[in-house]
């Protein structure tokens, strides 16, 4: 093929056009931080996940250890399965439990891993019983008109029953 | 045409049906001729310079007053919710996903598109298709797959710029003059952008406006009435209908996309 003077420039514009979506892949979506590193699946069972999704962050003392997978419903113990993969570089103990939390007043939804004191680490395919599930707000308004009303008729009501 | 006699009907019917059969197969030939456009990248090539190159001064600028206006209004909408440092967020998912490809490719079918179309028709007009074809050299393998391609090639790169600077003029305005915080702006975007579901989603959508613009503009420069007024119309035509496509298709392709 003959060469012209013009691969120059379709050479520079083709070079800037992938270093436009380079960039958008790796800094503003952060493809650098999406680690290749290899990951091991372990399982939870929730008994409700509220508004947790996949690709949520699972974090240990705030620091980000690997991600939601995948969310379904368990249709014999009607609790929802929860798989995790965590980065290979962490381990917990067996008996570690985990939290649904949520990152602010309004923010994201994440689980939280609180490190047991087993001796044996989790290893791939686990499944983690000790859960605590999503903090619902109509529960807790629920349970909040419940208490009350069990405070029963009393018009003074100034002394809570202890 | 009057509705109510069915020979005009019947006319008006085969006619529409004519000329979207004739799109599509046009549409199909120019798809297969990807092969032969690729051996003779030399004709490609020169398309790219031409619609590629000379698009860029254009969509960088425009990219960069997106990014200047998005970085205010953004604030300004956040600033009333406490949460000014979604600002990189913002700014970054409404110009990945919707308006990097959407005015990359209005931008285009008029910086381009008109020009593709003028271009061709006046080739019709001086009966210069028709003397290739009497050459037996196939008009659509040599005009217009080239074109074609090279369209559909510089689209997402001009699309990746426009949001690039898009992004870097949203945090000119929202860092260095509103006062931002700068890690804030830059981990909320990284929080909240995906590289697939997002960046690739966009990129997808403005190969399929690159697609839809090129063919559209070629299309009409091909079929263009051989007379100064045939290429007029022609070209405005371009613009009118690769536009009101783009937004169309944009509309369906995000009902695809993201709507979970």
């Amino acid at each position: 093929m003959e060469r012209s003077k013009n691969d120059v420039w379709v050479g520079l514009f083709v070079i800037i056009g992938l270093a436009a979506i380079l960039f958008l892949a790796l800094k503003s979506a952060n493809l650098l931080n999406l680690s290749f590193q290899p990951e091991y699946r372990i399982i939870a069972k929730f008994d409700n996940v509220g508004g947790l999704k996949p690709r949520a962050a699972v974090k240990s003392a705030g620091v980000v250890v690997g991600r939601v997978e995948s969310i379904a419903l368990d249709d014999k113990t009607f609790q929802a399965r929860v798989t995790l993969a965590l980065d290979s570089r962490y381990t917990f103990p067996k008996d570690s439990s985990l939290k649904i939390l949520t990152s602010g007043l309004l923010g994201e939804q994440y689980i939280g891993i609180e490190a047991g004191a087993d001796e044996k680490n989790l290893a791939a395919g686990d499944t983690i019983a000790s859960t605590q599930s999503a903090v619902v707000l109509e529960n807790l308004i629920g349970q909040f008109l419940y208490s009350k009303a069990a405070e029963g008729p009393n018009p003074q009501g100034s002394a809570p029953k202890k | 045409m009057s509705w109510y006699r069915p020979a005009d009907v019947g006319f008006k019917a085969r006619s529409v049906l004519a000329d979207w059969g004739y799109g599509a197969r046009l549409l199909m030939r120019l798809f297969m001729l990807f092969g032969a456009s690729v051996r003779r990248f030399g004709l490609v090539r020169n398309q790219i310079h031409f619609l590629g190159n000379y698009s860029l001064a254009i969509i960088t600028v425009s990219g960069l007053f997106v990014g200047f206006v998005l970085g205010l209004q953004g604030y300004y909408t956040l600033q009333r919710y406490g949460s000014s440092e979604a600002l990189g967020l913002l700014v970054t998912l409404s110009l990945v996903r919707e308006l990097g490809p959407v005015i990359t490719a209005l931008l285009f079918a008029g910086r381009a598109g008109a020009s593709l179309t003028a271009e061709i028709g006046l080739m019709r007009a001086g009966e210069q298709i028709t003397a290739m074809e009497m050459m037996a050299v196939d008009p659509v393998s040599r005009l217009l797959a080239p074109r074609f391609w090279g369209g559909v090639i510089s689209m997402p790169l001009l699309a990746a710029v426009f949001s690039t600077v898009g992004v870097f003029g949203g945090y000119m305005v929202g860092v260095v003059l509103i006062g931002v915080d700068a890690g804030a702006f830059w981990s909320q975007m990284q929080g909240g952008v995906d590289v697939w579901k997002d960046v690739g989603n966009g990129i997808v959508k403005s190969v399929v406006f690159g697609v839809a613009v090129t063919f559209i503009a070629l299309l009409q420069g091909f079929k263009a009435q051989p007379t100064p007024e045939g290429v007029s119309t022609a070209t405005t035509r371009t613009v009118v209908i690769s536009s009101l496509s783009v937004l169309g298709l944009d509309f369906i392709l995000t009902v695809m996309m993201f709507s979970i």
